[in-house]
């Protein structure tokens, strides 16, 4: 294999010197159009972001464990004026709360998560060059790096960052006088998520336009690896619903700053009666979740492609389902666009709208319940092969299903009454989507960093890296459920207003142990990352003895992937251990035996 | 001080961790060929990866089951409603369903990991589909799901829709940032009609004069409700967006400016009464104790004694409102009906009240102006600090 790789780099130098001599640093490593590099810029964003927000989570962990002591670290980082004499003030709590929220779900786990992995494997599993439009697929990075560096300058605004939640419901997002944070800061968040969606927007299109139109010959939809259609299908759901959320956003800027009253009506604030009126707080609700609850599936589905894709190789087993796993795909995204409501049961809607949506949420379990199981029939009777990609796979399966199940109480009208955005909530999310996302990436990045640098990650610090971080995801977000269950409300400062919480108190000491534990243990994987990219041990073609056509380009990148002509495809991608054949893996790009049965595919 | 050890401790752990796994690579060395350092697992990976999987599943397990012994009693025991009972056996029903899939799940999910780990010689059963299985596992969910659904729906119609021609009591909740208000209909159990742009001296809730619904209605910042009778809710906000939140009762809703939400719900025990319950004693007895011990650490170190805790029921904030959105509650009394009608019949109207503002702001005409211009010294003071800051603020910006 290595040698076939070797005869490829050479013929390709020799093509590159002719079409590509004018590669200096800059369209090499910044302003570059290749696929592969606006991958890998994606993903380097979306770790910084993501030390970031986890590093806020830790510090308003600390504050619930230890309520209003003085921690120099607090001092430290976040100024005099936030945290004076080290106690962490009550705003900037919000603040750090709203912005660890918004950083994860929009910078790490949609643009890092997604933005990575679309990018790099769109092009390389289908057989395409590079994407429809590579300088669309630029401008689509910078627009995310522009508004990742407007979102962090927001922190350093006189009066605060952004504070309202990150949902940023309206009146408290609208009036400065309602809470600091709700005058420069929140306009810097609303630009930057403008921005935002716009380099979203780019590049989904890219995305859908590249899986239907640029696949190689034989590359049938049915034959496309479950990791493209995810991407594909998530692309779909992002362009429809991120515009509504832009809606959102460019109408809560006009009642902030031209006066409108879209969401806000009869407010007596500060001593005054402000002009609003017949605006409605729940207006905005509705067009915020209907991005918002399709969001958590932009989210999460590229996640359960990269596990699908990831398990299948290390089982040495095709996808059990592989059609199934295709129609629940798409199931869950038809779904996820009519189940907004579920995030506003109480919200004073009328109750019958809850009774809609308590029906259309619940009916989403059911694709995910055949995702599930599909997942555990791929493992049995495979030949699994440990490496820590499949490890993270396993886990997210895992708390997949813990997360989901706690789904069925809070989709359901009646439970969510007295469950809702109390810390049974965060427990929920976080293991279904938070803990799960970060998961699928892991095992992405484990799995894809070969491709992407040419080099191993140390297996060894893998391991580490997952065992503790699995043990302190359990440990974080299981006892939450009982602190929600005993109706301890979410975005609270402290508790220590309230006796009636006192008892629970030794458990969110151990609910922040385990979260600073399981934060220090990612600077394990920090370590691998980095030091592998310069120093790890050089990749053979094909390490994991995949099927998919990214593992037959050369492990050198070069621009327009292959060397030579793109390969032709002849089968399914999950051809693993086929009775048929002598080795346990087929690649697509292998011609049919002469008999041998096509599945349908 | 001790955050600061902690922190360099864990970040010492790790060093250790790290330098450990450089050993035990530096130990494998010479004893096995080249495939090890290739970085993908090895059969010995596998097999230790495999154990350890079966290691997480009895981890988790254990860890269920030591959070419901240790933790299971923190959870909202007899609700103190009427419909709340309906609620807890839908999420009882819920919890049965859930924790059965949970264990079987993750059963069959990590088990399977270790059974299959991997080993050269073996080669995995190639299954691609079968039929008979996805139905079985799209069929069953949708039967019990549909089953669900049903209670939940009709649980959700009979909290969520009151009957107009019920005899209830009709009480409005106020919220605006960090506060909440009550005001009761009175004798005509009709609320007088209300704007937040007539807001005006005491009468902080904007109540309508010239409504004569209203001339009877009673404002209070204590809750009081009468057990075993019908409250309905209608809740204004005059700010933000509040949640008002009575956990005991299994009721909440949002309220929002510029709209009229509602709930309603049957008390069925009095405090006393709930204080009494079993459950309760225990919790409160705990509480207790682990407030006394914060006290006399609290002493040593020269601060104030917590002041003992006794139940009463509570109406919280659950939507965030602002910096101080953790302290905005208010308390909740329900009363045997004679206690209830006896504390009303005690309290006096808004209109007594606005008279009685009015005649004590005549005679004290005189003294409005010293108020002025207490209230006009505190704004300067206020400016002047803000000023102050700024000009500090600056100052060290230059500095650096």
């Amino acid at each position: 294999m290595s040698a076939e790789a070797h005869d490829h780099d050479h013929g390709h130098d020799h093509h590159e010197h002719e079409h590509h001599h004018k590669d200096t640093f800059i369209t090499k490593y910044i302003f570059s159009i290749d696929h592969k590099m606006i991958a890998k810029q994606y993903l380097i964003t979306g770790i910084i972001m993501g030390i970031i927000g986890i590093a806020m989570s830790l510090l308003f962990r600390m504050q619930l464990a230890w309520p209003e002591e003085s921690f120099k670290i607090f001092n430290v980082l976040l100024g005099d004026k936030f945290a004076p004499d080290g106690v962490m003030a009550n705003d900037i709590y919000l603040a750090l709360v709203t912005i660890h929220g918004t950083i994860m779900v929009f910078f790490v786990l949609t643009a890092g998560l997604s933005g990575t992995f679309s990018n790099l494997l769109i092009p390389l599993q289908i057989g395409a060059r590079d994407m429809a439009s590579g300088f669309m697929n630029m401008i689509s990075y910078w627009l995310f790096f522009l508004s990742a560096v407007i979102m962090l300058s927001s922190l350093f605004v006189e009066a605060g960052p952004a504070s309202a939640g990150w949902t940023i419901y309206p009146p408290l997002s609208a009036l400065p006088q309602a809470i600091p944070g709700s005058g420069t800061g929140m306009t810097l968040w609303l630009v930057s998520m403008a921005i935002f969606i716009a380099s979203s927007l780019m590049g989904s299109l890219n995305y859908i336009v590249t899986v239907i139109n640029l696949r190689t010959k034989g590359m049938s939809m049915t034959r496309l690896p479950l990791t493209i259609w995810t991407f594909f299908v998530t692309a779909i759901i992002g362009v429809i619903s991120f515009p509504v959320l832009l809606s959102a956003a460019l109408l809560l800027i006009f009642d902030r700053s031209f006066g409108t009253s879209f969401f806000l009506s009869d407010i007596y604030i500060a001593g005054e009666v402000l002009h609003y009126q017949g605006g409605s707080p729940v207006l905005f609700e509705h067009l915020f979740w209907f991005l918002g609850h399709p969001e958590v599936y932009i989210v999460i589905l590229p996640a359960m492609g990269l596990v699908s894709e990831i398990m299948a190789t290390n089982s040495r087993k095709p996808i059990f389902g592989y059609r199934a796993m295709i129609m629940s795909v798409l199931a869950i995204a038809f779904l996820s666009t009519i189940v907004w409501g579920h995030h506003m049961f109480i919200s004073g809607m009328n109750p019958f709208l809850g009774s809609v949506f308590t029906f259309t949420t619940l009916l989403i379990a059911i694709p995910s319940a055949v995702k599930a199981f599909n997942w555990i029939t791929t493992l049995w009777k495979g030949n699994l092969q440990f490496n820590p990609a499949m490890l993270f796979s396993i886990g997210m399966v895992s708390t997949f299903i813990t997360g989901g199940l706690t789904g069925i109480i809070l989709g359901d009208s009646t439970l969510d009454i007295n469950v809702h955005d109390t810390y049974f909530v965060i427990a929920h999310f976080h293991l279904v989507m938070g803990i799960s996302a970060l998961y699928g990436m892991f095992a992405g990045i484990y799995h894809w960093f070969p491709k992407m640098y040419g080099r191993m990650l140390n297996k060894n610090l893998g391991y580490i890296h997952f065992w503790v971080t699995a043990v302190c995801a359990y440990g974080v977000f299981f006892p939450m459920h009982f602190i929600g269950l005993a109706g301890l409300p979410r975005r609270y400062y402290t508790n220590t207003n309230f006796p009636l919480f006192d008892d629970l108190q030794n458990v969110n000491v151990l609910i922040t142990t385990f979260a600073l534990v399981g934060g220090a243990f990612q600077l394990v994987f920090l370590y691998n990352f980095f030091s592998s990219i310069f120093y790890g041990k050089k990749a053979v073609q094909n390490p994991w003895k995949s099927t998919t056509l990214e593992w037959t380009t050369p492990v050198e990148h070069i621009h327009g992937n292959w060397p030579g002509e793109i390969p032709h495809v002849y089968r399914w991608p999950y051809d693993y251990s086929n009775p048929n054949h002598d080795v346990d893996f087929v690649p697509q790009n292998v011609p049919m035996k002469e008999g041998e049965e096509v599945l349908h595919h | 001080m001790t955050s600061l050890l902690v922190i360099i401790v864990l970040v010492l752990l790790a060093v250790a961790l790290w330098q450990l796994t450089k050993i035990f690579d530096l130990t494998q060395v010479g004893s096995s060929s080249s495939s090890d350092d290739s970085q993908v697992a090895s059969d010995n990976d596998n097999n230790i990866q495999g154990y350890l999987m079966f290691g997480f599943l009895a981890f988790i397990y254990i860890f269920t089951i030591y959070g419901l012994l240790k933790w299971g009693n923190l959870a909202l025991h007899t609700p103190a409603s009427e419909h709340g009972v309906l609620v807890d056996s839908l999420m009882n029903i819920t919890w049965v369903l859930i924790f059965t899939v949970q264990v079987i799940t993750q059963g069959l999910l990590y088990w399977f990991s270790f059974k299959n780990r991997g080993h050269k010689e073996k080669k995995a059963l190639f299954f691609a589909d079968s039929n008979k299985l996805e139905a079985i596992w799209s069929i069953i969910p949708s039967v019990v799901l549909a089953c669900l659904i049903l209670y939940g729906l009709y649980a959700w119609n009979n909290i969520m829709f009151v009957d107009k021609d019920e005899d209830v009591i009709e009480i409005e909740i106020y919220a605006q940032q960090f506060k909440w208000t009550a005001r009761y209909a009175g004798k005509d159990n009709v609320l007088g009609k209300a704007n937040v742009r007539l807001i005006e001296g005491i009468n902080t809730l904007g109540v309508d004069m010239s409504d004569p619904y209203a001339q009877d209605d009673i404002v209070v910042t204590e809750l009081h409700l009468p057990k075993g009778k019908k409250v309905h809710f209608k809740m204004r906000s005059q700010d933000v967006l509040h949640s008002a939140y009575f956990p005991h009762f299994r009721a909440q809703m949002n309220v929002v400016p510029g709209m009229v939400t509602e709930f309603a719900f049957i008390p069925t025990y009095t405090t006393a009464e709930y204080r009494e319950l079993p459950f309760m004693v225990e919790k409160v007895s705990n509480i207790n104790k682990i407030r006394a011990e914060k006290s006399t650490e609290l002493l040593a170190k020269g601060g104030t004694a917590l002041d003992p805790y006794t139940f009463d029921y509570l109406l919280l904030c659950n939507k965030i409102c602002g910096a101080s959105h953790y302290n905005m509650q208010m308390k909740v009394v329900v009363d045997t009906p004679e206690d209830y009608k006896k504390w009303l019949s005690e309290k006096t109207t808004l209109a007594q009240d606005i008279k009685a503002a009015a005649a004590a702001e005549k005679p004290a005409e005189g003294e409005a102006g010293a108020t002025t211009d207490s209230a006009s010294t505190i704004v300067k003071d206020t400016v002047k600090t803000v000023v102050d800051t700024v000009k500090a603020a600056v100052a060290k910006v230059a500095m650096k």
